[in-house]
C-alpha cells in the first residue's frame, strides 16, 4: 500500500510542474504591464518604472524569472497582493477554511443523496421511481447554479424565512477563529446558538453547490450498480441465501463504488469552480469570492497564486481518490 | 422418499418457454447427471429451483419438494434459510463467481455467519478447515487472498468450499469444470465426487460431457430444447439409448467415431424462440421422423429402463419401434 502511494506521488510531480508553468505564463500572456497596472492612473516616472521592474525581477530573462518563481514558491512565497500587500498564501489560508467547510458539506450532501438515489433507481429499474429519480437528477444537472441559488433564496430565505440569505453566521456572534471551520469553532466555543446559526447558513449554499455533483453521482451510481448487479458474483451471493439488502449494499455497492469514487474526485474540481459562483451569490467569504474580487481588481499575483493553489488542491484530491481506489479495489493495490 | 422432487417445472421469458414441464427427482446420496446442449434449459431449470430467476422470467411448477419442505410456496425469507445451507450451487465460471472486492476468507465466513451463526475465531477456523477440505495448498495464507490472486482451478475449489460450508444435503454443480484446463478438470471432478461420498450429498451435475456422466453419475436426464427427453440409469443409457436424440448425442462422442473420416453429427440446430416445431421438438432433425411426430407432441413414456419422450422409442438394437 505504501509503495502504491509513493508511485502515485511520483506521477503527481510532473503534473504540478505543468501547472506552475501555466500559472507563470498567465501573467505574461495577459496584455498589459504589471508595473503599469500598479501605477494606475498616475503619471509614470521612467526612473521609477525601471526600479520597479528590477525590484519585481521583470528585467531578467523569462527562464530566470520562472526559476525564481519556482524556488520562491517552494519556500512558500507566492508573492503578495498588489492591493492589500498581504502575502498571497496567508490570504489564501485565511479564506480557505470557509470554502473547505462549504465544499465538505456540499460533498457530503451530494454523496449521501446521490448514492441513495442511484441505488434506489438501479434496484427499481424501469419503475416510476427510477424515472422520477433520474429525471430529477437530470433537472438538477441542467440547472444554472446562479439561478438555482436565487430561487432557493427567494423561496426559503425571503418567502418562508427559514434560512438566512448570506454570510457564514449571524452578526451577533463573535467566534474566535481556531480551525477556521465555523461549525467546529462554534462548538469549541461551547456556543450552541452560534453553531445552529452556522448550520442554518450552510444549508442553502451546500444544496446549491452540491446539486450538480449529486446529479452526476446519482447517474453514475445507477449505471455502475446496474452493471454490477448482472455479475456472476451477485448470483453467487444470492445462491448463498443472503438478503437482498445485504446483496445490494455490500456485494454490489462495494464494486459499484469504484467508478463512483472517480466521479466524486472529478466533481471536486467542478465544485471549486462552482464555489466561485455559489460564494458570490451567498456572500460566502471563501476563496471563490476572493478570486472573483481579485480578477476585478486586476490583482495579478493573487489570481496567479490562487489558481496555482486551487489547482494543487485538485491534484491532491485526485491523488486521494487514487489511493481510495486502491483501498476499494484490491486488484489495483496489487498491480505492479 | 426422494430428497428433491420437481414436478412440471416451467420457466417462461415473455413468449419464450426456456424450460417446459421438467420433472426430476434426486435421492439422498445420489448423483444425477443432467446432459444437454447449450440452451437446452438445464442451467435455467436449476436456477429456477434455487429461486435465482429474475423478472421478467416466470417460474411455475406443480411441486418443488426438498427434504420434505415445500419450496414452491415458501416465502423468499424462508427459502433463503435453505438456499446456501441445505441446497448449494456452484457455477461454470468460478473466477467471476467470486466477489473481487472481498477476500476468500471474508466470503467463506459470510456464509458460515449467515447460516450457522459462527463468528470470530470459530468462523475463521471453520473457513480454514473448509479450504483444507477442498485441498487448497497453504490454506491459511489463502484466507487473506483476493479472488484475482487465484487460478481458475483454485477459484472453483473455493466455490466448492463455500457451497459445502454448511454440509448441504444437495449440491448443484452447473458445468463446474467447463472453464478449466483439462488436467484441472479431472482433479475438480474427483474432489466433487469424494466430497459427495464423504457427506452423503445429493449431487446434480449439469454437464455436456457424457464421459463425466458415465464415470460418476448413477442416473441421467437428457434435456433438449427445454424439455427432459430421456431419463435412465447410467450404464443403460450408454448401451441402450431410448430416445433418438440421446442416440445422436452418444454418436457424437469423438471416441465413437474412431476410424470414420468425419465425426457423427445431428444435422440442424436446437430450435430457438421462434422456430419451435409444432409436434416433437426433435422432429426436424430426427433421422427416424414419422408423420405423427410433426403434429403431435409426445409425452414422456416409460421405457424398459426409465422414460423417453418419443412415440417410437428405440429398441435394444437402437432402431425405432415403428418398424
Amino acid at each position: 500500500m505504501f509503495t502504491f502511494i509513493l508511485r502515485r506521488l511520483a506521477v503527481v510531480i510532473p503534473t504540478f510542474l505543468g501547472i506552475t508553468v501555466l500559472a507563470f505564463a498567465l501573467i505574461h500572456l495577459i496584455p498589459g504591464d504589471p508595473v503599469l497596472v500598479m501605477v494606475g492612473e498616475r503619471k509614470l516616472d521612467p526612473e521609477f518604472y525601471k526600479a520597479a521592474m528590477t525590484r519585481l525581477g521583470l528585467d531578467q530573462p523569462l527562464y530566470l524569472q520562472y526559476w525564481h518563481y519556482l524556488t520562491g514558491m517552494l519556500h512558500g512565497n507566492l508573492g503578495e497582493s498588489i492591493v492589500t500587500h498581504e502575502p498571497v498564501l496567508s490570504e489564501f489560508l485565511k479564506l480557505f477554511p470557509a470554502t473547505l467547510e462549504l465544499s465538505i458539506c456540499a460533498m457530503i450532501f451530494a454523496t449521501v443523496f446521490g448514492l441513495a438515489a442511484g441505488v434506489i433507481a438501479a434496484t427499481r429499474r424501469g419503475t416510476v421511481l427510477d424515472h422520477g429519480v433520474m429525471g430529477a437528477a437530470l433537472t438538477g444537472y441542467s440547472m444554472p447554479i446562479f439561478w438555482w441559488g436565487l430561487i432557493l433564496i427567494i423561496v426559503f430565505s425571503v418567502n418562508l424565512g427559514w434560512t438566512p440569505v448570506s454570510g457564514r453566521i449571524d452578526l451577533e456572534f463573535d467566534i474566535a477563529p481556531r480551525t477556521g471551520l465555523m461549525l467546529i469553532d462554534t462548538l469549541l466555543a461551547h456556543d450552541l446558538d452560534a453553531f445552529k446559526s452556522a448550520v442554518m447558513h450552510l444549508i442553502l449554499p451546500s444544496i446549491v453547490l452540491g446539486t450538480i455533483p449529486l446529479a452526476v453521482i446519482a447517474r453514475m451510481t445507477r449505471s455502475a450498480m446496474l452493471e454490477v448487479l448482472r455479475e456472476d458474483y451477485i448470483r453467487t451471493a444470492r445462491a448463498k441465501g443472503l438478503s437482498p439488502v445485504r446483496i445490494v449494499l455490500v456485494h454490489a455497492l462495494r464494486n459499484a463504488l469504484m467508478p463512483v469514487v472517480t466521479v466524486i474526485g472529478l466533481q471536486v474540481g467542478t465544485m471549486l469552480a462552482g464555489a466561485v459562483l455559489t460564494e458570490t451569490i451567498f456572500s460566502w467569504p471563501g476563496i471563490g469570492k476572493w478570486l472573483i474580487d481579485s480578477i476585478s481588481r486586476r490583482d495579478y499575483p493573487v489570481v496567479q497564486g490562487g489558481i496555482l493553489l486551487v489547482a494543487t488542491l485538485i491534484i491532491l484530491v485526485n491523488l486521494l481518490v487514487d489511493v481510495l481506489y486502491g483501498v476499494i479495489n484490491p486488484r489495483i493495490r496489487h498491480a505492479r | 422418499m426422494s430428497l428433491l422432487q420437481i414436478e412440471n417445472l416451467s420457466v417462461q421469458f415473455g413468449a419464450f418457454r426456456a424450460v417446459n414441464n421438467v420433472s426430476l427427482t434426486v435421492n439422498r446420496g445420489e448423483i444425477l447427471g443432467i446432459v444437454g446442449e447449450s440452451g437446452s434449459g438445464k442451467s435455467v431449470s436449476m436456477l429456477a429451483l434455487m429461486g435465482l430467476i429474475d423478472a421478467p422470467g416466470v417460474v411455475t411448477a406443480d411441486a418443488l419438494q426438498f427434504d420434505g419442505q415445500d419450496l414452491l410456496h415458501a416465502r423468499p425469507a424462508q427459502k433463503r434459510k435453505l438456499i446456501g445451507k441445505d441446497v448449494a450451487m456452484i457455477f461454470q465460471d468460478a473466477l467471476s463467481s467470486l466477489n473481487p472486492a472481498f477476500t476468500i476468507g471474508a466470503q467463506l465466513v459470510e456464509t458460515l455467519k449467515l447460516h450457522l451463526g459462527l463468528s470470530g475465531a470459530a468462523a475463521r477456523n471453520r473457513a480454514l478447515e473448509l479450504l483444507e477440505l477442498v485441498e487448497i495448498p497453504d490454506a491459511r495464507a489463502r484466507l487473506a487472498a483476493y479472488p484475482h490472486q487465484l487460478s481458475g482451478g483454485m477459484s472453483q475449489r473455493v466455490m466448492i468450499a463455500m457451497a459445502i460450508a454448511c454440509n448441504p444435503k444437495l449440491l448443484i454443480a452447473d458445468e463446474p469444470t467447463t472453464a478449466l484446463d483439462v488436467t484441472v478438470q479431472a482433479q475438480i471432478m474427483d474432489l466433487l465426487v469424494s466430497l459427495q461420498k464423504q457427506h452423503d450429498m445429493g449431487l446434480i451435475l449439469i454437464t455436456h460431457d457424457l464421459a463425466v456422466v458415465a464415470e460418476v453419475a448413477q442416473r441421467v436426464a437428457v434435456m433438449y430444447a427445454g424439455e427432459v427427453v430421456e431419463t435412465s440409469p447410467v450404464p443403460d443409457i450408454f448401451s441402450t439409448p431410448r430416445h433418438p436424440y440421446t442416440q445422436a448425442l452418444l454418436a457424437s462422442i469423438p471416441e465413437h467415431s474412431k476410424g470414420a473420416s468425419r465425426l457423427a453429427t445431428l444435422p440442424g440446430v436446437v430450435p430457438g424462440q421462434y422456430d419451435r416445431p409444432a409436434g416433437c421438438l426433435l422432429s426436424p432433425r430426427c433421422p427416424y421422423v414419422q408423420p405423427r411426430c410433426h403434429t403431435e407432441h409426445p409425452p414422456l413414456q416409460a421405457t424398459p429402463q426409465g422414460t423417453a419422450r418419443c412415440f417410437y422409442a428405440l429398441n435394444d438394437a437402437g432402431s425405432p419401434t415403428h418398424g
